[in-house]
């Protein structure tokens, strides 16, 4: 059996008295799409929050390529290959675009410019940044030099998506990438999650769109009440089962996929 | 203000595709001023000098632009260090009160002890520098709003160093030259211009240059912006704070140092309300107080266009309590404007 790029193994997170981790546990394959459901206050975003460093898990580990990691923070999880593209989508309005996508990462100039004076690589970053944005096939953002704020809500989310795709190198979680969106824009974006998989990177993706889920995903899996539920496959299961196990209506059937 | 631009009415074409429609002058307007945030102050000067020249010959002559500029020098760059503060969505009470404090600390050491005019420069800097920590610490170990930390240490090193100074002037003759060097004037194309002036120009240049240039300066935007979001980005946001906290102090170091050498003295009672000053500046020069919109050299302006203002009515003969008002009008016009410009559509 394939070794999972990323797991978690009985996650706990409180919140003073309020649980939202109660022992959760995830397994991402190499080269997959693996929604992950959940009704309000299933321990989605919680989950979504420890395996990219945002918050620290109570209990439990998270193993990258079977080795186990701890993230003290966002850093952490990015030095490891893990990029999240936040619900919120975690960019700076009033920065450009170039400068939005090396947030945190800037490239100095060479020589003593960068070293000294610290300079940054502005024509560099710019270039990188069109080619990514070009790469997705997001060719209509004219100039990496304009202010993200000036974007249109699906603009924003595709800069954030092209961040996490250029400096993924292992996983991209995506939280509810099309929750703010018009069915264009959310169409497009759909469209960016397959590419980022097309091009090698598996992608945990988080919604509450089920249509969008049993489009894209490979595998769904559900949460509820802290833990997982299930693990299902969309190509057998339908979209009202998948809800009644969500919400508890339905015990989920004998055999599950990939679980462990 | 109506906008015309919604999601449903994008023309057709890719939906992550850039919405450019038709525009009326005054929606052009709002963008140029939103990608530009120093135009509106620049404009301002310009427009203001020119009518004050209008009104007053004495006012173009050299040795008035020379006033204009001392009197503008210390305010000036107490809001270099105020611009960084508030471009984190922070404020800074207590500038004045660390200039003071760091400006008797200087005078006052040298004169007791007979140190040499470097190494109690030097002392006043590590000051300076140790108040802006103190409130980078407070703002970012304790959580506590930069309203209430610098209102709170404003008091505390305003208390500080009228004990350390037992409240009483240190006169220029005590002092070693170096400390007073800012006051001396060079003859530049007719117009004598302070050290004080140039320093004052030298440092909006250096930090005009670490916001612009420096991933430091990125990040002190995107920490104002959104903090949360830069955290999950990937910076330090804490840092990025106490940095620059520990950075506008060590600024508010050479504004002390200009500020001994435009008075000739050391006074406990001095720039009592430059921390006001240098927050009026900031804000006419076009940075937003609700943080990461804005633009050092903006304050520049916005301190030039104080001082511009309060010489240029007086040359007129207008009662100083006009000017006052004037300034007033000044801050609530270009806040409101910062406002308009926010709300500026894709």
């Amino acid at each position: 059996m394939t070794t999972p790029v990323l797991q978690a193994r009985g996650l706990v997170k409180r919140y003073g008295r309020v649980t939202a981790l109660a022992g959760a546990d995830l397994e991402l394959m190499p080269g997959e799409i693996l929604a992950v459901i959940g009704d309000n206050g299933a321990g989605k975003s919680s989950l979504i929050k420890a395996l990219s460093g945002a918050v620290v898990p109570d209990e439990g580990e998270i193993l990258v390529d079977g080795r186990p990691v701890s993230f003290g923070s966002p850093i952490d999880a990015r030095k490891a290959g893990i990029e999240t593209v936040h619900q919120s989508l975690a960019v700076s309005p009033s920065l450009d675009i170039a400068a939005n996508l090396f947030l945190g990462r800037e490239r100095r100039r060479p020589g003593v410019l960068g070293t000294v004076f610290r300079m940054l690589d502005r024509n560099g970053m710019r270039d990188e940044a069109r080619r990514q944005l070009d790469g997705l096939g997001i060719m209509t953002i004219q100039n990496p030099g304009q202010a993200v704020e000036t974007l249109s809500g699906g603009q924003r989310q595709a800069v954030a998506v092209a961040r996490a795709a250029a400096f993924g190198s292992r996983v991209v979680i995506m939280d509810e990438p099309t929750a703010a969106l018009g069915v264009r824009e959310s169409r497009a974006v759909l469209d960016l999650v397959l590419q980022v998989r097309d091009r090698g990177l598996p992608v945990i993706l988080i919604s509450h769109n089920m249509p969008h889920v049993f489009e894209v995903a490979d595998r769904i899996h559900i949460q509820r009440l802290g833990r997982r539920k299930a693990v299902v496959d969309p190509k057998t299961i339908s979209m009202s089962d998948a809800v009644a196990i969500m919400t508890g209506a339905m015990e989920p059937p004998d055999v599950s996929m990939g679980m462990s | 203000m109506s906008t015309t631009l919604s999601k449903s009415q994008s023309p057709s074409g890719n939906p992550l595709g850039g919405a450019e429609a038709k525009r009326s002058p005054l929606i052009r307007l709002q963008h140029l001023l939103h990608a530009q945030a120093t135009i509106g102050p620049a404009v301002v000067l310009l427009v203001s000098v020119v009518v004050f020249a209008l009104l007053s010959e004495r006012f173009l002559t050299p040795g008035n632009i020379s006033l204009i500029l001392q009197q503008v020098a210390v305010v000036g760059t107490l809001a270099v260090g105020q611009t960084i503060v508030i471009l984190t969505a922070g404020i800074d009470l207590s500038c004045g009160a660390i200039m003071v404090l760091t400006s008797i600390v200087m005078a006052k050491v040298a004169a007791d002890t007979g140190l040499p005019g470097l190494p109690a420069l030097l002392l006043g800097f590590v000051v300076g520098t140790l108040c802006g920590l103190l409130n980078g610490l407070l703002v970012t170990r304790l959580k506590l709003p930069p309203f209430i930390v610098t209102l709170g240490t404003l008091n505390v090193f305003f208390a500080l160093n009228l004990w350390y100074s037992a409240s009483a002037t240190i006169r220029g003759t005590d002092m070693p030259s170096l400390l007073l060097w800012t006051g001396q004037t060079i003859n530049l194309g007719g117009t004598r211009i302070t050290y004080g002036s140039i320093m004052m120009v030298v440092l909006v240049a250096a930090m005009a240059f670490a916001l612009k240039n420096t991933a430091w300066g990125r990040h002190v935007y995107a920490t104002g912006d959104d903090a949360e979001a830069s955290r999950l980005s990937g910076i330090r946001t804490g840092r990025v704070l106490l940095s620059v906290y520990a950075t506008a102090g060590a600024v508010y170091a050479f504004s002390a140092w200009v500020l001994i050498g435009r008075i000739a003295s050391a006074s406990p009672q001095a720039g009592q309300l430059d921390n006001l000053d240098s927050i009026t500046a900031v804000v006419i020069g076009g940075t937003s107080l609700f943080g990461g919109r804005g633009a050092i050299v903006g304050s520049l302006i916005g301190a030039l266009i104080v001082g511009v203002f309060r010489n240029g009515l007086a040359l007129a003969g207008v009662d100083v309590l006009w000017q006052t008002m004037a300034v007033g009008v000044l801050i609530i016009v270009a806040v409101s404007l910062d406002q308009w410009i926010r709300k500026v559509k894709a």
